[in-house]
């Protein structure tokens, strides 16, 4: 991502869009959030461990404190992928740019996840490990695809500034699929359990399962968050590593451009001497 | 916008590939559908009108890359993109898919009763998969001209345009079968109007959003 320089009056909003003040503040933010989401989900899973097994399912109703949040944060990741992707499009935001790119594979792995724990889940409570006709299995099925189509799609370009934009507007027409995973189990009834938090009428959940739960799901928001900054950073820098080789290619003889090593190599100091 | 109506289709027709690999596509893995499944009539009868609407997306979507493709080439994207706002854009792109829904798919589904009989021989089941596949195809080339804006600026974005749009057009598939076989049995006629109401909603989505992301990777 090039990153022009702000030409917009100052604002908090333009003052953050500058990648060294962001770096400057999220690296501030980075070690009280990490120590936040790992004592979080210490406690999730003790208090998971310590939850009461279901009288009817047992043991395996503990793949749900796994298996819940991970879904949660795979339809929250692509909201706000959606966020980043009007950012993009009306005011031109680079650091939205950078968290659209960064946040589709953290999305992805979490869809990948929920898949997964939801399939190990069903095998003993269902009978069956997948079943083509649940529309909420397939509607996650669908965001896996969409977030793979994203990932694709914003590395598909040499320029970076097209790639976001292409993104974003396939990420925009892809938030259809987030309401309909929502409501799938409540149009379509089959074999996944209508919703028994966010309903009419209130929580159908025992607080003994429901504070665990609780616990976890925030502590995986906060690994999100603690994931996304990481990898925002790890893109600005890469970005910024890149512009120095190129300044530097720029800079060496000419024969040194068609030399790789000698590139990499001043690369590398650079990237130890940071 | 008549103009460039006419000049999509006959461009589609003289550069040979479009129309006539297409149909050729479609007709080939028909034929070769029952040598992968068996000869067994009632699985090919059943599984019939399914074969058909995917093969046709998979027809649509082979050709589809070339939408915006030729245009760039020869310089008349650019001059429509600085000339055009936005909804003049909108406009532009839907009749872009129309004339290569005209040229394209219509072939195909012209050809699809014939080949609907050829694995079931049942006139009823004929005639109800060619008007799902009216009703339901134009969705596909809608969805596919947002892919191929997207994917407009690669050199080769052909496969990458499939797995864009694939997840989108799962609902289309999906009632365009239900719709075809409720259509045979004269059962309850929900997956038609469903059909129906996707087709007309990709009609405003795809083309504004194709628009906005011609409009966007250009600059």
């Amino acid at each position: 991502m090039s990153l022009p320089a702000p030409s917009l009056p100052q604002s908090w909003w333009r003052g953050l869009s500058r990648p060294q003040r962001f770096m400057q503040i999220s690296a501030r933010l980075l070690p009280p959030l990490g120590i936040i989401s790992a004592v979080g989900l210490a406690a999730g899973l003790y208090l998971a461990w310590a939850a009461p097994p279901d009288y009817q399912q047992g043991l395996t109703v503990k793949i749900m404190f796994i298996h819940v949040p991970c879904a949660w944060l795979s339809m929250l990741c692509y909201t706000m992928m959606a966020c980043s992707a009007a950012g993009i499009l009306l005011w031109k935001h680079p650091l939205a740019a950078i968290a659209l790119k960064t946040a589709a594979p953290i999305g992805a792995a979490f869809t990948l996840l929920a898949l997964a724990t939801g399939s190990i889940w069903g095998r003993p409570s269902w009978g069956t490990w997948w079943e083509w006709g649940d529309s909420r299995l397939f509607s996650m099925f669908i965001l896996l695809l969409l977030y793979c189509g994203i990932i694709a799609l914003s590395r598909a370009f040499d320029n970076s500034r097209t790639a976001a934009y292409a993104a974003a507007v396939l990420t925009l027409i892809g938030f259809i699929d987030i309401p309909i995973i929502k409501f799938s189990v409540e149009w379509w009834n089959s074999l996944h359990q209508p919703a028994s938090i966010l309903r009419k009428g209130g929580i159908a959940i025992a607080p003994a399962i429901l504070i665990p739960l609780l616990v976890m799901a925030a502590a995986f928001t906060m690994l999100f968050f603690v994931l996304q900054l990481l990898a925002m950073r790890n893109e600005i820098l890469r970005v910024s590593l890149r512009a120095l080789q190129q300044k530097l290619a720029w800079e060496a003889e000419p024969a040194a451009v068609d030399e790789p090593d000698t590139i990499a190599d001043n690369g590398q100091d650079r990237e130890t001497g940071l | 916008m008549k103009n460039l109506f006419i000049r999509d289709i006959k461009a589609g027709i003289k550069a040979g590939g479009a129309i006539g690999t297409s149909l050729l596509f479609f007709i080939s893995v028909i034929i070769l559908s029952p040598f992968a499944l068996g000869t067994d009539k009632t699985l090919l009868a059943q599984a019939g009108p399914g074969l058909l609407w995917f093969f046709a997306l998979l027809a649509v979507l082979l050709g589809l890359d070339r939408l915006f493709q030729t245009d760039k080439e020869d310089g008349s994207l650019d001059i429509i993109l600085a000339a055009g706002d936005f909804s003049s854009l909108t406009v532009m792109v839907l009749v872009k898919s129309a004339a290569h829904w005209v040229s394209t798919v219509l072939p195909l589904i012209a050809a699809a009763p014939v080949l609907s009989l050829l694995l079931n021989p049942a006139w009823r089941q004929a005639a109800a998969l060619t008007a799902s596949l009216v009703l339901g195809t134009p969705a596909i080339t809608f969805i596919g001209a947002l892919g191929a804006a997207l994917t407009a600026a690669l050199p080769r974005g052909g496969v990458l345009l499939a797995v864009l749009v694939l997840p989108l057009i799962i609902p289309v598939i999906i009632f365009g079968t239900a719709a075809s076989v409720a259509l045979a049995a004269g059962t309850a006629l929900q997956p038609l109007y469903f059909l129906l109401a996707l087709t007309l909603f990709f009609g405003l989505v795809g083309p504004a959003a194709a628009a906005l992301a011609l409009k966007f990777t250009a600059e």
